[in-house]
This record gives C-alpha cells, sequence and structure tokens, in this order.
C-alpha cells in the first residue's frame, strides 16, 4: 500500500514537472505565469512546513516568516559573497540557509514550546518581530534599505526547476516523517498530549523536532524567494507574511499536505489573475477569500473530498 | 474550539489589511497599432498607496496633455499601470503582466526596493526604465534604468552646501534610523558638511513609530547648536517642531523632501516652524506657469493638492515622449536608450538632462514656510 503510494508521487511529480518544462520552453506561459512558478514553489514550501507545526503538531505558530526571513539572509548572504558556479553555489545556499534557519528553531523551540496555545502563538509572533527589527538595523545585511546584488548566476527563467525539486523534497520528508513513528508521536501529542506523555512519548523532543524541520524548510523557502527577486527587505517579512501563510495552511484545511499546495497554488494566483479588475482586485480577492473559506469548510464537500482522495482526514479540529 | 475563533479574527484582520485604501478609477484600455504603451509600477493599495496613487494621477496627466497635442509621431500614448502593494515580489509580478500587455517603456516602480527588483528583471528585457521616485542608488544600476528624482546621498550634500552656505557653522541632527531614506540623507550630509568647515554638534537618531522627542531635544536645548537639520518625513517633524516649542526651543530648522506634507500635517498652523526651510523638487505654490497649470489640472481632477510624487511621474512622462521624439520613428528599447542621454527636459521639477549612470542632472529648489504654505525661494 504505501509503495504504490510512493510510485504514485513519484509518476505525479514527473507528470507536472514535464508538462510544466514543455509549458515553459514552448513559449505557452504568459510572462505573468511564468513569473508566478517559482513564488508558488515558494508557497508550497512555506504552507505545507508550517502545516507541520499547525496540522499536525497542534500549535499555532505565528513566526514563519521569521523563519523563512532567517534563511533567506543567511543563503542569499553566502550567494552575495561566495563566486561559485551556481550549481555548487545554489544547493549550497539552500542548506546553509535550512541550517540556520533549523538552528532558530531549535532555539525558540526549547523556551517557547513550554507553552501552549494562545501563549506560544503570541510568543512565536514575538519571535518574528524581533528578527524584524534586527535585520533591519544589521549593517551587514544592508538594514531597512535591503540586501541588494543577491545573484547567483543563474538564469532568472531557470530557477522553477530548482524551486520545483526543492517543493518535491519538502513534500517528501514531511509526509514520511508524519507517517512514520515519529509523526505517529507527534500527532499523539496533538490529539492528547497527557495521554502521550504516560505512554512515555517525550513530548517536548517530538515538539521541537517539529519546529525545526518546519523551521528547515521555510528557511529554503526564504533562500528561493531571495534568489528569486534578487533583493531582501525585512519589511517583506512582517506579521501580514506569517498570517498569509497560515491563511494558506487553514484554506487547505490543516493537516492536510495536498490541501496545503491547492491552497497555496490558488492564493498566490489569484490575486495576480484579479489584475484586470484594476481598482476593486484587492476587494474581490477578499471576498474571494472569504467564499472560498466558507466552501472548503462546508461538511457536504469535505464528505465529497473524502470520497476523492480515499482516505479519512485528519483535521486538527 | 478557542484556536478556530483565533484563525477566524485572523483571517478576518488579513482581508481587512488588503482592503485598506482602493484607490479611485482610471485608466482605459484602447487596442491600437498606434499608441505607445507606458507600463506604470506603484502601491495603490497598503499602507504606501498615497505613492502610487500620486504618480499614476501625475503621469495620466501628462498622457492626456501629449494627447490632446496629438501624440508624438502620429502615435498617442497610453498609461497602464498596475498594483505592486509596496512588495518587492508583486512588483516583479506587476512587471511580467505589463510585459504581456506588450508595454513600450516602464515608469516604475514608485518605491526604491521594488525598482531595485524590477530593474534586477528589466534588465534582460533591455526595455526603458524610468522610475519617477526610487531614491536609493541601486535603482539605477541597470544600463536600461533612469530616474527623476534626486538620490538620498545628493540630498544630504546639497543641505549641507546651503546650510554651510548661509553661515550656520554647528549643526544638531535627528534622523530616523530605521528608514533608508533618512539614514541615507544623513550619512551624505554628515560627510560633506565636516568638509565644509562645519561641527555636527548633536547628532541623535530615533525608530519609526517614535512619538516622544523630548531626550533629543533637550541635549540640544543645552548643546551650542544654531540650527536643527531634520532629514526625515513630514508626521515627525511635526512632533518634535511642538515638543522643542513647548521646551523653547527656538532654532531655524532645515529639512529634505520628506518635509513635503507638514503643513497640512500641523493642520496649517506654522508658528513654530515659519522660516525653515527644505529641499524639494517641486513646490505646488511655484509661480511657474508649467506648474501652475499642472496643479490646477490636479486639483480639478483629482480634488487634492499634488505633492512631489505626482510632479515625478509627470516629468517622468514627458522624460519618455523627449526620448520618444529623439529617437525619431525608431522606437525599439536600444534607441529610446540611448536617446536618453541626447535629451533635455524642462518638467516641473527643474530642468534636467541625464548621464549614462541614469542620474538626473538637475537643480534643487528651496522651499520656504511661512504663514501657512510654501513658498520658493
Amino acid at each position: 500500500m504505501e509503495n504504490k503510494k510512493s510510485i504514485l508521487f513519484a509518476i505525479i511529480a514527473i507528470v507536472i514537472f514535464i508538462a510544466l518544462f514543455t509549458l515553459v520552453e514552448m513559449g505557452l506561459l504568459s510572462r505573468q505565469y511564468m513569473g508566478l512558478l517559482v513564488p508558488i514553489c515558494v508557497n508550497i514550501i512555506l504552507a505545507v512546513s508550517l502545516n507541520l507545526i499547525v496540522g499536525f503538531l497542534g500549535e499555532l505558530s505565528l513566526g514563519h516568516a521569521g523563519f523563512m526571513s532567517i534563511g533567506a539572509y543567511a543563503g542569499c548572504l553566502f550567494t552575495v559573497y561566495a563566486n561559485l558556479p551556481p550549481f555548487i553555489e545554489i544547493p549550497l545556499a539552500l542548506i546553509i540557509g535550512g541550517l540556520v534557519a533549523a538552528l532558530f528553531g531549535f532555539i525558540i523551540g526549547i523556551p517557547a514550546l513550554r507553552l501552549r496555545g494562545d501563549y506560544l502563538a503570541i510568543v512565536t509572533l514575538g519571535f518574528g518581530e524581533i528578527v524584524r527589527s534586527v535585520l533591519n538595523s544589521l549593517k551587514i545585511v544592508g538594514g531597512s534599505g535591503g540586501l541588494k546584488g543577491i545573484n547567483s548566476g543563474m538564469h532568472k527563467s531557470d530557477y522553477y526547476i530548482v524551486a520545483y525539486i526543492v517543493v518535491i523534497i519538502t513534500i517528501l520528508v514531511i509526509s514520511n516523517f508524519i507517517n512514520s513513528r515519529h509523526g505517529r508521536a507527534v500527532k499523539a501529542i496533538r490529539d492528547n498530549v497527557i495521554a502521550a506523555e504516560s505512554v512515555g512519548i517525550n513530548v517536548v523532543y517530538y515538539k521541537i523536532l517539529g519546529f525545526v524541520i518546519a523551521a528547515f524548510f521555510a528557511g529554503m523557502a526564504g533562500v528561493l524567494y531571495g534568489h528569486n527577486i534578487g533583493i531582501l527587505k525585512p519589511a517583506t517579512f512582517d506579521f501580514n507574511k506569517s498570517i498569509e501563510i497560515l491563511v494558506m495552511v487553514i484554506m487547505g484545511s490543516m493537516g492536510n499536505i495536498p490541501g496545503s499546495i491547492i491552497a497555496a497554488i490558488i492564493l498566490t494566483v489569484l490575486p495576480e489573475a484579479l489584475r484586470f479588475l484594476q481598482d476593486y482586485r484587492m476587494l474581490i480577492y477578499a471576498v474571494a477569500l472569504i467564499l472560498i473559506m466558507l466552501f472548503s469548510s462546508n461538511p457536504t464537500l469535505i464528505e465529497f473530498r473524502k470520497k476523492i482522495f480515499g482516505k479519512k482526514e485528519k483535521g486538527g479540529k | 474550539m478557542k484556536l478556530k475563533r483565533i484563525f477566524a479574527l485572523l483571517t478576518a484582520s488579513l482581508m481587512t489589511f488588503s482592503l485598506a485604501g482602493c484607490g479611485e478609477n482610471s485608466g482605459q484600455e484602447v487596442e491600437n497599432t498606434d499608441v505607445f504603451k507606458i507600463g506604470g509600477i506603484g502601491p495603490l493599495t497598503g499602507s504606501a498607496a498615497n505613492y502610487g496613487i500620486s504618480v499614476k494621477n501625475g503621469a495620466q496627466i501628462a498622457i492626456d496633455e501629449i494627447n490632446e497635442a496629438g501624440g508624438v509621431n502620429g502615435m498617442k500614448f497610453e498609461l497602464l499601470f498596475e498594483d505592486d502593494e509596496k512588495d518587492e515580489e508583486k512588483s516583479v509580478n506587476a512587471y511580467n503582466t505589463l510585459m504581456d500587455k506588450g508595454i513600450n517603456a516602464l515608469l516604475g516602480a514608485t518605491t526604491s526596493g521594488c525598482s531595485i527588483a524590477v530593474s534586477n528583471v528589466s534588465v534582460d528585457d533591455g526595455i526603458l526604465q524610468i522610475t519617477p521616485s526610487g531614491s536609493a542608488a541601486d535603482c539605477t544600476n541597470g544600463v536600461n534604468s533612469f530616474r527623476i528624482c534626486f538620490t538620498d546621498p545628493l540630498q544630504g550634500e546639497l543641505m549641507a552646501q546651503y546650510i554651510s552656505d548661509k553661515g550656520f557653522k554647528n549643526v544638531a541632527i535627528i534622523y530616523n534610523n530605521g528608514d533608508e531614506y533618512s539614514k541615507g540623507v544623513h550619512e551624505a550630509f554628515v560627510e560633506k558638511y565636516k568638509s565644509l568647515g562645519g561641527s555636527v554638534v548633536v547628532d541623535e537618531s530615533f525608530t519609526s513609530g517614535d512619538v516622544d522627542f523630548t531626550t533629543q531635544l533637550t541635549k540640544i536645548n543645552s548643546s551650542n547648536a544654531d540650527c536643527i537639520f531634520l532629514p526625515i518625513y513630514y508626521t515627525d517633524v511635526a512632533y518634535i517642531t511642538d515638543q522643542a516649542a513647548s521646551l523653547g526651543l527656538k532654532l531655524p530648522y532645515f529639512g529634505c523632501d520628506g518635509w513635503d506634507g507638514v503643513i497640512n500635517q500641523l493642520n496649517g498652523d506654522t508658528s513654530n516652524i515659519d522660516g525653515s526651510i527644505f529641499l524639494t523638487p517641486f513646490i505646488s505654490t511655484d509661480s511657474d506657469p508649467k506648474v501652475k497649470s499642472f496643479v490646477e489640472k490636479y486639483r480639478e481632477l483629482y480634488n487634492a493638492e499634488p505633492d512631489q510624487f505626482a510632479a515625478d511621474g509627470y516629468d517622468a512622462v514627458y522624460t519618455i515622449k523627449a526620448a520618444v521624439e529623439q529617437a525619431g520613428g525608431d522606437i525599439s528599447n536600444e534607441a529610446l536608450i540611448s536617446a536618453m542621454t541626447q535629451i533635455t527636459v524642462d518638467g516641473i521639477t527643474g530642468q534636467m538632462t541625464f548621464d549614462e549612470s541614469g542620474e538626473p542632472n538637475k537643480s534643487a529648489k528651496v522651499a520656504i514656510i511661512n504663514n501657512g504654505s510654501y513658498i520658493a525661494e
């Protein structure tokens, strides 16, 4: 059963890649949608990794943009100062960004995970704001003016391939983690902490593990973002960014990875697809968001989804 | 259950944020091969919406004027303006959208960070990019990118020269440490001022959001400063000058173009800052007939007072027009860009020429605040 699923996943991943590659190479995609490929990938990584914390660990984190920015700055600083060929530089930058973010995930995890629910949410929120304030006044990363000149030498229109590979790795790692022994422990903690502790699950360990993995991928997403745009500004990674990611997770229903992916795609494409509405764009976008939320929380629809995916959904409700 | 309620609240707040500041409608689409399309990018929603809307409005006036006068080389001009919410990624998205629509030249982005992000991409396309108001040095890094406004460092140098020429030798400065613009002006000012033989007796900073400046002002009060330089935005200027007055501090103030708008902020009561002088590219009370006609049109169409962003947007369109005329019938990117260094534009922010690095050469104007209005020196 598990084997069958991994083969299916591999086939889907390859088919989507071939489809994307042909569309791009044959010039069938408009500039607008070509430009959206990397942002979509970045948002998928962010949403899936946050889903690990919110959906599977059952903790509310409002500091995901903080992890993203730490990874982004660490990885992009490396690119700015190291002048290696792109195929070495980009993977190294991604790993450095991920590791530094993971380190901060660990540091913030230790004191923060003594707290639960709303309290933890506020602590992570504070963490994100601290990161932003520090970046704002750090000279080496350009302060409020931003880190400029992030150029790995790879052509801009090829970044989507790197981004796609990172997306696949993220999904593979996180979904395997969730279905592993560790993942079951994490879900047990979410469902009932006391019961989990009583059967000998090390709650602190698993919580920190969850935070570290999520932070690692958020950091990688940040590196991709920085390389794609070429400039990093602390103001980008504010509270709103964290909420934006959270909205994707909620829209895709918590604890549901395919849901997070689809929600990330929709929420990235929708505001761009609505550009023709001119001044009414943000208004219609907000209305669409409300409707989608109502729609995706509709019980009949949830039943329908269960039939499609043929598996019982475990939401974090 | 509780968690769910928090989510609902957060989602609602996000939506409110995204709704903040919907602009008014304009911009019509005409499909025509004899149309020269100018793509504009700037924040029309979000916290910086004022800037983008001003640029868009100013540019639209210029476009309408050009079209009324019959266009250029038989071509009508058209402005296609896209929102970027002052976000670098969205700015690049906006740029890609505009490229799909087949723009011939780019007017944008409005803010510095977005301009840099867009020029990272536009340099590969080679399209003529003119930012009306991106003042960070890196905005004009590409061979295809130019700007209308002054850079931050240049403003600092000009003001240092001006203050020094006026005979003030001991300056006190308060600047915003969390703002790139303020820091850029401050740094260049200090360097230039010292090289001119002046001394900075008090050099204090604050961060965005601060409203209490008593500490900094007390320091200035007990120093031998003979003037105060405030390279900051007008909202902070209002706080500082108000608190200085209640401390009994009466020194002449100098500022830079962030001061534009300070009179409105003070509700017209300028008794504390009468005689203050700031550097600006555009003064709406200027007696120049071009400025007068622009200000009148702006007031009539948008029921608002034009600021320097509007003026920059207006001049950017005329700069593109001048480049198109200079290039003759050829509107290829190369022809337009090489025409840029040959033109002289007599705009409402002054007469300017452009060098190959993309910087404008133009003289600064100085505005004096007197009895509730700005007066050109």
